[in-house]
């Protein structure tokens, strides 16, 4: 059974939908981007595959024994957090709050597990500094780390280069990239750049006007992905 | 000086001031540092004036005991505004300015209309600016102050995690299975009793700088959450027992010197921050 299938669904505000008949899945290990202009509905789409909103139409099913709160989530940098007090301990043990329920203080196994995903991230050191002193990587890093500790399948991520420098933002793909590959965590990613969607991507779900999902091979070979490129060559 | 101090310390009406004092003290700056991060710095603000209304209510309907019904309105006000859906008619800002300006100028008007008392710009200095009446504070009312205190400090600690995970990132904490919906209201329930039991101390003008002061200053002499709200209580805490011991050595209001204890202390921790900050650069 697929990770996370979407059947027929609508999207939209106050029951316009900008989305209509959708329809995808994704399975185990797979790489999806998920493009298409601005207003085209990419970020409400995300919204309802984290059960933030309910859909006008149609359902979003988890299955493989992954639930809907277990999807570990990168998302954009709120302006609260630009200058937010807090250590980058605290901000990746906070990945583990949704395993607590109740429960008031976090156990030994999540402070290890939160331990874990700042070695895999590579922010050891940082433990003790503040998130507002880190630079743009840095700072992804920690929420990335944070995002682990709420998963070990299924990762979304909310246009996770955005202001980050060349060199920082091919670093970050390389990281997300090793996390599909070594890890076995399935990506799913909303993304502007669609040179890079179509480089690491299994699997493109492109929404707008002309609504294609499939591997990234006919994508490529599909009306939409020659309009793609075609303007991405004149930009 | 000391003398006088030690003195006056003798006085059972000046330890109630000093233990209520404290313990609000205490409460107001635990929950200001998430209030100040999540942008809601103004909501003791419009909440104290709501809760101004409702005492004028409360005078109105000659009700001896006002606490209830004070309690209870500011409660469901704050539920209000800290409801921060999507789909409210009048957003953030706007909703506490409106609410907290409108919920003033009905407590004034219901005060002069039907005022039981001689002397009603005098009251409503005193609701206003806080009175001299946590020097006239009973044994039972320190009592439900200091049990209302440490139920706000035992869920502080209880739900710390939790609202650490809420005000760094909602949408995450929400995404990720904690109730957000569930804790909002909480935060926004614990809110509104602090607001009515510090109403009594510094007066419902000056009860936002009990709440931001502290948590603003830590903010700028530490870089984790946990500091910042350990710094903030105590700040708050020895501003609050400074403040108090002056104006009965003194004479001056007990809330305004409070606050401006708080004020002197914000500016010497902006000093150091900046100081730090250079010595590291």
């Amino acid at each position: 059974m697929a990770l996370l299938t979407c059947q027929d669904l609508a999207l939209g505000y106050e029951g316009n939908a900008i989305v209509d008949s959708l329809n995808f899945s994704v399975e185990a290990g797979q790489y999806l981007c998920i493009i298409g202009e601005n207003g085209s509905g990419k970020t409400t789409l995300m919204k309802t595959l984290l059960g933030l909103r309910a859909p006008i139409r149609g359902q979003v099913v988890t299955g493989d024994g992954l639930t809907q709160d277990q999807i570990g989530y990168l998302p954009q940098q709120t302006i609260v957090q630009k200058d937010f007090p807090a250590s980058v301990w605290e901000v990746v043990l906070s990945g583990c709050q949704g395993r607590c329920g109740l429960r008031p203080f976090y156990r030994r196994e999540e402070k290890a597990l939160a331990v874990r995903a700042m070695q895999r991230m590579d922010i050891t050191s940082l433990k003790d500094r503040c998130y507002r002193d880190l630079s743009g990587g840095q700072q992804q890093r920690v929420l990335l780390a944070r995002a682990l500790c709420a998963t070990r399948k299924l990762l979304l991520l909310d246009e996770p280069v955005s202001g980050l420098d060349p060199k920082v933002t091919a670093e970050m793909y390389q990281l997300i990239e090793t996390l599909n590959a070594q890890d076995g965590i399935t990506i799913i990613m909303i993304s502007h750049d669609i040179a890079a969607a179509v480089h690491y991507a299994t699997h493109i779900l492109h929404i707008g006007e002309h609504v294609f999902f499939g591997t990234k091979a006919d994508y490529l070979r599909s009306e939409a992905g020659q309009l793609l490129q075609g303007g991405a060559s004149h930009a | 000086m000391l003398d006088k101090l030690v003195f006056y310390l003798h006085y059972p009406f000046v330890q109630y001031a000093l233990v209520v004092g404290v313990l609000i003290a205490l409460c107001s700056s635990l929950l200001g540092v998430t209030l100040v991060l999540r942008r809601f710095s103004f909501i003791g603000d419009g909440l104290s004036h709501v809760a101004f209304g409702a005492m004028a209510v409360a005078a109105v309907l000659n009700i001896t005991n006002d606490m209830p019904l004070i309690l209870t309105i500011t409660i469901l006000c704050a539920i209000l505004l800290l409801r921060t859906g999507q789909n409210t008619v009048v957003k953030g800002d706007a909703a506490i300015a409106m609410l907290s300006v409108g919920a003033l100028a009905i407590g004034y008007l219901l005060m002069n209309l039907f005022s039981t008392s001689g002397n009603v710009s005098g009251d409503v200095c005193t609701t206003l600016f806080g009175s001299t009446s946590i020097l006239t504070l009973t044994a039972g009312e320190v009592r439900l102050c200091a049990i209302l205190s440490i139920a706000v400090v035992v869920i502080f600690l209880l739900f710390y995690n939790k609202i650490f995970a809420i005000t760094f990132d909602e949408t995450f904490a929400q995404a990720t299975g904690t109730k957000t919906a569930a804790y909002n209201l909480l935060i926004a329930v614990v809110i509104a009793v602090i607001i009515v039991l510090a109403m009594d101390l510094v007066g419902s003008l000056l009860i936002s700088a009990l709440v931001i002061f502290p948590a603003l200053s830590a903010m700028r002499l530490f870089g984790s959450f946990r500091a910042v709200t350990l710094c903030a209580a105590v700040l708050s805490v020895i501003c609050a027992f400074c403040g108090i011991v002056l104006s009965i050595l003194v004479g001056t209001p007990v809330g305004s010197t409070i606050v401006a204890a708080d004020i002197v202390v914000f500016g010497l921790s902006v000093l150091i921050g900046r100081l730090c900050k250079g010595a590291r650069a």
